[in-house]
């Protein structure tokens, strides 16, 4: 058994039901090829970073699913490639991380983590911002006797 | 008179120095980068797009491999630009 992962992006202009129907087919089509539902993410309407097929917005799916064999990716990807109401899609193969990673984000512990990574990036700006507002300070505080110093150094 | 230990405190000998990088994956554990998390994927690309080398960001070689595919995995999905300007 092994975990994939699908992505794909919903036409906007349908109606919600339309959408929603799509999606639907696709997790029916996943479950009759024997494979298991893990879950099913709805991230909604966003805009998306380029246009494609002259929509500037997309409806994203994502659709976690463990599958016995790769065959039916291919099966799967056919039926989305030949869907016009698909504008993207993106099939991968979850190695063990990923499937922790989804698991602890369905479980609320990756907020932690991601504040984990936030809080490092905030103490590292100021202490960035620190050692500029110090800097200057420090420079003309001891200008005068530093003068000579740092041009030796710099001769050596 | 200054002796020759006060004058080494008369400058500061932090200021010059650069601060060394690290690994953030190493460093805080973090095994799997997501390709649907736009917003973390921003700090590894320049303001037009492009991904940031190694040089500059710091990460190890494994992880450096893994945020350029989530990157691109992004791109694909338009969940992030290939080309655009004044991205950040």
């Amino acid at each position: 058994m092994r975990q994939y992962e699908v992505t794909f992006i919903v036409d906007p202009v349908l109606s919600s039901e339309e959408i929603s129907s799509a999606a639907q087919n696709y997790i029916e089509h996943l479950k009759s090829e024997g494979s298991e539902i893990v879950h099913v993410d709805e991230l909604g309407l966003r805009p998306l970073a380029y246009p494609i097929k002259k929509r500037t917005s997309g409806i994203y799916y994502c659709v976690e699913f463990q599958a016995p064999t790769g065959e039916l990716i291919n099966k799967l990807e056919l039926a989305l490639r030949r869907d016009e109401r698909i504008v993207r899609f993106l099939t991968v193969a979850l190695d063990k991380y990923g499937v922790k990673y989804n698991e602890d984000k369905r479980n609320g512990l990756i907020g932690k983590k991601r504040d984990k990574k936030d809080d490092a990036k905030h103490t590292e700006k100021p202490k960035a911002e620190k050692v500029i507002a110090t800097a200057p300070l420090a420079a003309t505080a001891v200008a005068a006797p530093t003068v000579e110093k740092p041009s030796v150094e710099e001769e050596e | 008179m200054a002796s020759r230990d006060d004058i080494k405190f008369l400058s500061n000998p932090n200021i010059g120095g650069a601060k060394k990088k690290y690994c953030r994956f190493k460093k805080y554990g973090i095994k799997y980068i997501d390709y649907k998390d736009p917003d973390f994927l921003l700090q590894f690309v320049n303001e037009q797009g492009k991904i940031l080398p190694r040089r500059l960001t710091g990460n190890s070689l494994k992880f450096q491999r893994k945020v350029s595919t989530a990157v691109k995995r992004a791109r694909h999905l338009a969940l992030m630009p290939y080309v655009t300007d004044l991205l950040k």
